[in-house]
């Protein structure tokens, strides 16, 4: 199945640390940017520049004096090691330049070397280097080996995030020119047509229609999903793999239940038709800003007085601790809710107001167990306290099904692994990065399979839903096995029970 | 005379190094802003859960001992041992003593073995951990090599060759009130202040800058309340749309 090796799972929950192998991911590369329009439109150069190391070496002195997290961060690793064994990467590759301090290193090298005095003067004596063409071909490769799931933040005495590092480092190459065609090819859709996939209103609108049928042949009620609906309560943002991936859609299926049960009137945009923003993926402040304002004027054109968004990690990321900083204030809409709102928020709110009438046993068949997606567990909150964002999905389920179990502790909540493909990885051409990348999970899901008979992963992230689809045959699993949160409270509403 | 001369001239020169590149460095730190809310989740909802947040992470390196057991105690017994030898030392800059400095002599005379025994901890830990020898440069060996001589050269005046400590005393009293007093001219002596000078003078420019970093980390600084404040940066006030 695979022209690679696929890591052996154990009994154990936990993968063993591997021994090095130095250079085995080495030249591993996903696609370089060869439409030069998949740059230009996002304001960078459509090919590498031919002064490169100039404009790089200008760019990282712009993000120094830009981004605390990056001057600090590059400056205060004591190489204690404590991150060497966190990344799932590593853990999967046993490359040493998975490590997250060697991946920080590789931009670390070059900072010391043009921004510091050791550097400057004792090149050696500190592993400071000069920009070859050679540290730009490892940057590319291991800096789209991090799905900047900021793991090895959690674990750093100094709270060194090397998502930050990466972001930087992906930031200066697209300055200079050499993007990656995954995410910059779909960005620029994003700003330019409102999704990902660059699907029209008129698309959008035939799927919902399609569903709204689906939904009435198989309940005899009919949902309502609705697109572009002026004077609506609420803005559902949702990643565009709702639209269409499997088991994606099913979500957003849930979603419309929730609210018909409710009561509450939602809309779907066309304009903002997407809640991903691969702009973070990039490290770009001005593109993360240009893709969040069509949310922004989306609300404003259409009225509504919330915004909710839907099942996607780095979406809520990005909405949670950027939306308000990158295109608020948001005092146009009712102040008697946070903005935004997480989709498993506000199912969680009507839940213990009793709003919803869920049948449990509808999920029989399924011995659930859930994964904390990276972003929403490391960088976002969900609920009033810290850690709601562990507590309110799990609230979810238990309460559409009857038999939940958690994996070990070591690889949930603040600890959690990634699924392996997320941070702009999730493209075919980097099918062994992502594959080994989910062993950590993939382990751990094994073990409570064997122990509990787990036979379903609820996940509540676009990126961790079509990632595990894809790996999990790799390990010998069902690839249906993964379902969305909202999936499962979709199966357990009881329609025409409550409104 | 010349001796004097020399050690009084290093240690101006190390004390206006240390005190003007960490200045420099903390100045730099205060003033590039943290554009975005990044905190490292679950993280506190107001100020004072940052302030323990960072007590816990500055006094008992909490994020370590989530991580690796024996880093974090060669580690913590280094940095807590060093923290009551320097308490120790003061008694040489400062006359009349307090009685919280004469209270921790005793105990600032054997902190030194768990400095060195910390040390050694984490040298063996680098030399014979593969993922932790791959990522050491040769200036990660020379600090811990520099700490261990330190270390080892104050015991070896404590425990076995003792200086003329009431002439030390004078002469960096000496120096701080400006008023030159003879150094005594002891090898060991000699040395253990060429270190800890030498110490002092690379701290602003190598990864020593930990130390002031760990409170500018805006994982761990940072309140979580990015749904209820706007953090916009001045650079970014400016970005178009």
């Amino acid at each position: 199945m695979a022209d690679f090796e696929v890591p052996v799972l154990g009994d154990d929950p936990i993968c063993p640390v591997p021994t090095l192998k130095p250079d085995a991911m080495k030249g591993i590369k996903p696609f370089i940017v060869n439409n030069p329009m998949h740059n230009t439109d996002l304001g960078f150069p459509g090919s590498l520049v031919e002064n490169w190391q100039e404009v790089a070496i200008a760019k990282m002195g712009d993000l120094l004096k830009k981004y605390r997290s990056l001057q600090v961060f590059l400056d205060s690793c004591v190489k204690c090691g404590s991150c060497t064994d966190k990344c799932h990467y590593l853990i999967g590759t046993g490359d040493p330049r998975n490590m997250p301090v060697a991946r920080q290193d590789l931009l670390r090298q070059i900072y010391r070397r043009y921004f510091t005095f050791a550097g400057k003067y004792f090149p050696g004596l500190v592993g400071a280097k000069d920009l070859t063409r050679e540290v730009l071909d490892e940057w590319y490769s291991y800096y789209h080996q991090c799905s900047q799931c900021r793991r090895c933040s959690v674990y750093c005495p100094y709270g060194i995030d090397t998502a930050e590092i990466s972001m930087a480092a992906r930031e200066i190459m697209d300055s200079i020119g050499l993007g990656q065609k995954y995410t910059n090819e779909i960005l620029g859709k994003n700003i330019k047509i409102g999704n990902n996939l660059g699907l029209n209103p008129k698309a959008i609108r035939n799927t919902l229609e399609g569903l709204e049928d689906d939904v009435e042949d198989a309940t005899g009620v009919r949902v309502q999903y609705p697109l572009d609906e002026k004077g609506a309560e609420v803005l559902m943002v949702t990643p565009s793999a709702d639209f269409f991936a499997e088991p994606h859609i099913d979500g957003l299926v849930g979603y419309g239940k929730v609210f018909h049960q409710a009561g509450i009137s939602w809309t779907l945009s066309s304009k903002a038709s997407e809640a991903a923003n691969f702009a973070m993926f990039i490290g770009s402040y001005a593109n993360k800003k240009r893709a969040a304002m069509r949310i922004r004027e989306a609300a404003l054109e259409l009225g509504v007085k919330r915004i909710i968004v839907g099942e996607c990690g780095h979406a809520w990321r990005v909405a949670y601790s950027f939306w308000n900083t990158l295109i608020g204030p948001f005092d146009f809409l009712d102040p008697r809710y946070p903005v935004p709102q997480h989709i498993c928020e506000f199912t969680y709110d009507l839940l213990k107001r009793g709003a919803l009438n869920l049948d449990k046993s509808a999920n029989d068949h399924r011995v659930v167990t859930f994964h904390d997606s990276c972003n929403v567990s490391r960088a976002s909150r969900m609920g009033n306290f810290p850690g709601g964002q562990y507590h309110i999905p799990r609230e979810l389920i238990k309460a559409s099904c009857n038999h939940f179990v958690d994996m070990a502790n070591e690889t949930i909540h603040e600890q959690t692994y990634c699924c392996g493909g997320g941070g702009g990885l999730l493209t075919d051409d980097l099918m062994e990065v992502r594959v080994k990348g989910a062993y950590p999970r993939m382990q751990a899901l094994r073990h409570v399979q064997k122990k509990h008979g787990v036979n379903y992963l609820a996940s509540i992230c676009a990126i961790c839903k079509s990632q595990f689809s894809k790996v999990l045959p790799y390990y010998n699993f069902d690839r249906e096995m993964v379902v969305g949160v909202h999936q499962l409270i979709s199966a357990a509403i009881q329609l025409g029970t409550k409104e | 005379m010349t001796v004097t001369m020399l050690y009084a001239v290093l240690f101006y020169a190390a004390v206006a190094i240390l005190i003007i590149g960490l200045l420099r460095r903390i100045v730099i730190y205060t003033r590039v802003p943290a554009p975005l809310r990044i905190a490292t989740m679950p993280a506190p909802l107001n100020l004072g859960g940052v302030v323990l947040r960072m007590a816990r992470e500055v006094f008992f390196f909490e994020s370590l001992f989530k991580s690796t057991k024996w880093t974090w105690l060669f580690g913590f017994i280094f940095h807590i041992s060093m923290a009551v030898v320097l308490l120790r030392h003061s008694r040489y800059f400062v006359e009349p003593l307090c009685s919280g400095i004469e209270f921790i002599q005793f105990f600032g005379k054997y902190a030194a073995f768990g400095m060195v025994a910390g040390l050694g901890g984490l040298l063996v830990r680098r030399l014979l951990v593969d993922r932790v020898n791959y990522i050491s440069a040769p200036s990660d060996y020379f600090m811990l090599g520099l700490l261990l001589a330190i270390g080892l050269s104050g015991l070896g005046m404590t425990f076995l060759v003792h200086t003329d400590i009431v002439a030390l005393k004078a002469f960096f009293l000496g120096l701080i009130y400006f008023d030159w007093q003879p150094l005594p001219v002891d090898p060991l002596l000699l040395i253990h202040l060429t270190l800890v000078a030498t110490l002092m003078i690379v701290f602003p420019f190598s990864k020593l800058l930990h130390v002031p970093g760990v409170f500018f980390s805006p994982t761990r600084n940072q309140i979580d309340d990015a749904r209820e404040k706007r953090h916009v940066a001045g650079w970014a006030k400016e970005t178009a749309v």
